[in-house]
C-alpha cells in the first residue's frame, strides 16, 4: 500500500488544463492541410493525383479539400511543386454537417446543440462506442479520453456499457456489411432522443475503404449523424474539441 | 522446397509444385523437424487452385516455398499439422477448395455474409449453459462474437467467431502497388500501423530489387519498438485494470500516451502514419530532435517500470495472475503460437532473432522469455520487451547510421514471390506477394500474428472462471481488424 502511495507521487498530477489551456500538438503533426493560394498552379494537378482517397478537388484554384476523406497522410504536401500545401497544428477540425468538411479558406466548426437538445444532454452525456470495421487506431485515441491526462468524466461525458444507458453512439470504422445490422440494432437500443458522433475518416467516408464493397462509406449510411470528427486517426484534442463544441462548453469559433 | 530469405524474392517458376499427397508430407515433415507454416494460401490457377506454404524453418534462418496444384479437392493437412487448422479454414472460404478430413472447417470471415452464423461447437448436458458476448462488447473494443459452452461458472469451451471487421483489405490490395497501398497496410491494423507498413515496404523493396538505406532502417526500427513499447505498456495497464488495480491501470493509461506522442514527435502521427514508404521513410532524426526524444523516452520508461513494478509487488495481482489462462508448451509448438504468448511458453520465437531482417541485422535484442504459459507469463515478457526495446531504441536513437532516407524504387520483377516477416509487438507479422506479368500485385496475403494465436486465447481459457474471460483475453490482446482484413 506504502509503494502504491509512492508511486502515486512519483507519477504525479497528470490531467491537462484544457481547455483553460491548450496543449501544444508535436511540431510534425498534420491537422488541416491548408493551400497557399498564390502559390497553388492554375490546372496543376500534382496534390490530387496522389490523394489516396480523392479528398483533393480541383474543380477551383487553389482545390478544396474534403475533410472527410482526408488521411492526414503526408503524400499531398509533398508532391506539391510549389510548395503551396503545409498543414495547421490547429486541432480544431469538428464540424455537425458533412458538407462543412469540404473547406477552401473557412472551416465552420460544430455549432452546438439547440437548446431543448443542451437540455438533455447538457451536463451529463453517456455514449456508447461502435467500431465497426475500425482499424483500433481511432478506438485507441477515443480511449485515451477516459486516461487521466484527458479526464473525460469531468465534463459529463462517459463511455458505457450498454446501449440502453447511452445517449448516443460514437461510431468509428467504415462500417463493414458484416457489422451493419449490429450497428443498426445497437442504434435501435440507444432510447430517444439520441445523438450519433462519427470519428475518424473511415465513419465519415469510408477512409482507405471509399467504396469497397465490404463496406458502407461510413455511418451516415445507417443512422444519422450529428458530429463529424475528422482525422485518421484524430487527435483526442480534436474528439473532445468536438465533442465540447457539441456540448456549448468552448467558446464558439 | 526453395528457399527464400526474409526480405527476400523468388521467380514464380523457382517454386516447386509438386503432387499435393508431396507437397503435404514435405509440410508435414519440415513442421515436425521444427519448422512453422508462416503463410499458406491459395490462389486460383486455370480451372483449380494454386495452393503456396511459406515455412519458416526450425533449423537455418530463412522461410521456404512450396506449391501444389489442386482441384476441387485435397487430403487436408490439419490432422497431421494442427497449426495449418486456420489457414485451411481460410483456403476453403476464399477458394471453395475442401481441405478433406479437416476437423471443423468453420468460416473464418464471413465475406458473402451471414456474419456469426455458423455450426458452432456446442457442449450438451442439462447443466449446461452457453454465455453469448458481442459483436458489440461492452467497452472501447472491436467486434467479435464469443461464445462460451459453461457448466457453472467453469468454461469448457469458447468458441471465437470473427469476421466482422472484414474490409477487403488484400483485395484492395491486387493491382498495386498504387496510392492507396501505404493507407491499406497502415490502417489493416492500426495498431500496428509500422509492424505492417514495414513488412509491406519490405516487400515492395523486395521486388523491386533494392533495399532501404541503413538510416531507414533504423529509424524504422526506432518506430517498431516505440509501437512495441506503447501497446506493451497499455498491456500492462489494461490488465491491471481488468482485475482492478488502478494505480497500474492509471498510470500505464498516461504512459502508454507518452509512448505514442515520441512516434508522433518523429513522424507527425501517434500511429507512425506516414513514416514508412517503399525505399525508406519519410522523415530524420536530426540530433536536436533526438536527444529531445532519448529524454523524454528515460523518462517515461522510468515511470513505466515504477507503475509496472507495482503488479510483482502486490500479492493480490500476484494470486489473480498466477495459474490463470495457461497455455502449455506442447500445444504452443502444436498450434505454432506467435509473440508474447510463444515466448511465455518458453520458446525463444521472435522474428527479430530467428530471421532478423533491417537493422536487426546489426543491432540484436535479447529475446524475452518466461516458462509458465499464464497471464502472470504473458504480462512479465511485455515488462522485459518493455526494458529490452527502450536499451534498444536509447541507444539507436544517439548512433543513427549516416545517409540519405529514401531509395528511389522502380517497377516490381514480374512473375515473382516476395515475402517478409517483422516482429511486430503482437509477433510475427507476415506479408507475401505475388506479381503477374507487368509486375503488379496479383495476390497479396496478410498474416497477422493474430491469426496463429486466436485460438490460444479458446485454449487458455478451457476449465477458467468465465470471469476470468477480460483478464485472459487482455493477456493476448489480438487483434480482430488484423484478422479480418
Amino acid at each position: 500500500m506504502i509503494r502504491a502511495l509512492v508511486a502515486r507521487l512519483r507519477q504525479k498530477h497528470r490531467t491537462i488544463a484544457y481547455p483553460a489551456v491548450v496543449p501544444e500538438l508535436p511540431d510534425r503533426w498534420r491537422c488541416r492541410p491548408v493551400i497557399a493560394a498564390d502559390l497553388c498552379v492554375d490546372g496543376c494537378r500534382a496534390c490530387a493525383d496522389v490523394c489516396p482517397t480523392g479528398a483533393i478537388l480541383t474543380g477551383s484554384t487553389p482545390p478544396l479539400i474534403d475533410l472527410g476523406r482526408c488521411l492526414f497522410c503526408p503524400e499531398c504536401a509533398a508532391a506539391c511543386p510549389t510548395g503551396a500545401i503545409t498543414y495547421s497544428r490547429d486541432h480544431r477540425m469538428a464540424t455537425r454537417g458533412r458538407d462543412d468538411l469540404i473547406v477552401g479558406d473557412e472551416l465552420r466548426l460544430a455549432r452546438a446543440l439547440d437548446d431543448a437538445a443542451l437540455r438533455v444532454f447538457g451536463r451529463s452525456l453517456k455514449l456508447r462506442q461502435v467500431s465497426a470495421g475500425g482499424c483500433n487506431g481511432c478506438e485507441a485515441d477515443v480511449n485515451v479520453l477516459s486516461t487521466v491526462v484527458f479526464d473525460l468524466a469531468r465534463f459529463g461525458v462517459q463511455f458505457v456499457a450498454s446501449p440502453r444507458h447511452a445517449d448516443g453512439l460514437l461510431i468509428t470504422g467504415p462500417v463493414t456489411r458484416n457489422m451493419e445490422a449490429a450497428l443498426r440494432k445497437t442504434w435501435e437500443a440507444v432510447p430517444t432522443p439520441r445523438l450519433v458522433i462519427a470519428v475518424g475518416a473511415c465513419a465519415i467516408s469510408g477512409g482507405p475503404y471509399l467504396d469497397h464493397p465490404e463496406t458502407l462509406n461510413g455511418a451516415a449510411a445507417v443512422v444519422p449523424v450529428d458530429l463529424h470528427v475528422p482525422g485518421c486517426p484524430p487527435h483526442p484534442l480534436t474528439i473532445l474539441d468536438g465533442i465540447l463544441r457539441l456540448l456549448d462548453k468552448l467558446p464558439p469559433t | 522446397m526453395m528457399p527464400i530469405a526474409n526480405g527476400g524474392r523468388v521467380s514464380l517458376r523457382e517454386v516447386p509444385q509438386l503432387p499435393v499427397e508431396r507437397f503435404r508430407e514435405e509440410i508435414v515433415a519440415a513442421v515436425g523437424r521444427g519448422g512453422r507454416l508462416s503463410a499458406f494460401f491459395g490462389r486460383p490457377d486455370g480451372d483449380g487452385t494454386l495452393l503456396l506454404a511459406l515455412l519458416s524453418s526450425g533449423e537455418t534462418s530463412g522461410l521456404a516455398a512450396v506449391s501444389a496444384r489442386v482441384g476441387d479437392a485435397y487430403p487436408a493437412l490439419t490432422p497431421d499439422c494442427p497449426q495449418a487448422h486456420w489457414f485451411e479454414r481460410e483456403i476453403h472460404e476464399s477458394c471453395g477448395v475442401t481441405p478433406e478430413g479437416h476437423p471443423w472447417l468453420k468460416p473464418v470471415r464471413f465475406p458473402r455474409g451471414d456474419v456469426g452464423t455458423a455450426d458452432f461447437y456446442r457442449v450438451e448436458g442439462p447443466e449446461i449453459h452457453e454465455v453469448a458476448v458481442g459483436p458489440v462488447h461492452a467497452g472501447i473494443i472491436e467486434p467479435g462474437h464469443f461464445r462460451f459452452q459453461c457448466h457453472g461458472e467453469r468454461v469448457l469451451h469458447l468458441e471465437i467467431s470473427l469476421g466482422y471487421q472484414h474490409r477487403g483489405v488484400e483485395r484492395g490490395l491486387v493491382g498495386g502497388p498504387d496510392r492507396r497501398t501505404m493507407p491499406y497496410l497502415e490502417t489493416l491494423a492500426g495498431d500496428t500501423s509500422i509492424g505492417h507498413a514495414s513488412a509491406g515496404a519490405l516487400v515492395i523493396e523486395a521486388l523491386a530489387g533494392l533495399a532501404a538505406p541503413p538510416r531507414a532502417d533504423a529509424l524504422r526500427g526506432v518506430a517498431l519498438e516505440l509501437e512495441r513499447l506503447a501497446n506493451h505498456t497499455g498491456d500492462l495497464g489494461a490488465l491491471a485494470g481488468d482485475i482492478g488495480f488502478l494505480p497500474t491501470a492509471a498510470f500505464c493509461g498516461r504512459l502508454r500516451g507518452d509512448f505514442l506522442n515520441l512516434t508522433a514527435t518523429l513522424c507527425g502521427s501517434r500511429f507512425g502514419r506516414g513514416l514508412v514508404r517503399p525505399g525508406g521513410v519519410l522523415f530524420d532524426l536530426d540530433p536536436t530532435r533526438a536527444d529531445g526524444m532519448k529524454a523524454r523516452l528515460a523518462n517515461t520508461l522510468r515511470d513505466t517500470t515504477a507503475a509496472t513494478d507495482l503488479l510483482w509487488e502486490t500479492a493480490t495481482v500476484l494470486s489473480r495472475f498466477e495459474e490463470t489462462g495457461i497455455v502449455t508448451p506442447a500445444a504452443c509448438a502444436e498450434l505454432g503460437l506467435v509473440g508474447p504468448p510463444a515466448r511465455a511458453c518458453g520458446l525463444e520465437r521472435d522474428v527479430r532473432y530467428e530471421q532478423p531482417c533491417g537493422i536487426y541485422r546489426f543491432r540484436q535484442i535479447p529475446v524475452s522469455t518466461w516458462s509458465t504459459g499464464d497471464v502472470l507469463a504473458r504480462a512479465n515478457v511485455r515488462a522485459l520487451e518493455i526494458q529490452r526495446s527502450a536499451e534498444f531504441v536509447a541507444a539507436l536513437i544517439g548512433s543513427l547510421p549516416e545517409g540519405p532516407l529514401r531509395t528511389p524504387t522502380g517497377a516490381l520483377a514480374p512473375d515473382s514471390l516476395a515475402v517478409a516477416l517483422v516482429e511486430g509487438w503482437r509477433g510475427e507479422i507476415c506479408h507475401a506477394a505475388v506479381t503477374d506479368d507487368r509486375g503488379r500485385f496479383a495476390a497479396y496475403r496478410i498474416v497477422d500474428p493474430s491469426c496463429h494465436n486466436w485460438t490460444a486465447l479458446a485454449l487458455a481459457m478451457r476449465g477458467q472462471e468465465i470471469s476470468d474471460f477480460p483478464l485472459c483475453n487482455k493477456s493476448f490482446n489480438l487483434s480482430y481488424c488484423g484478422h479480418d482484413l
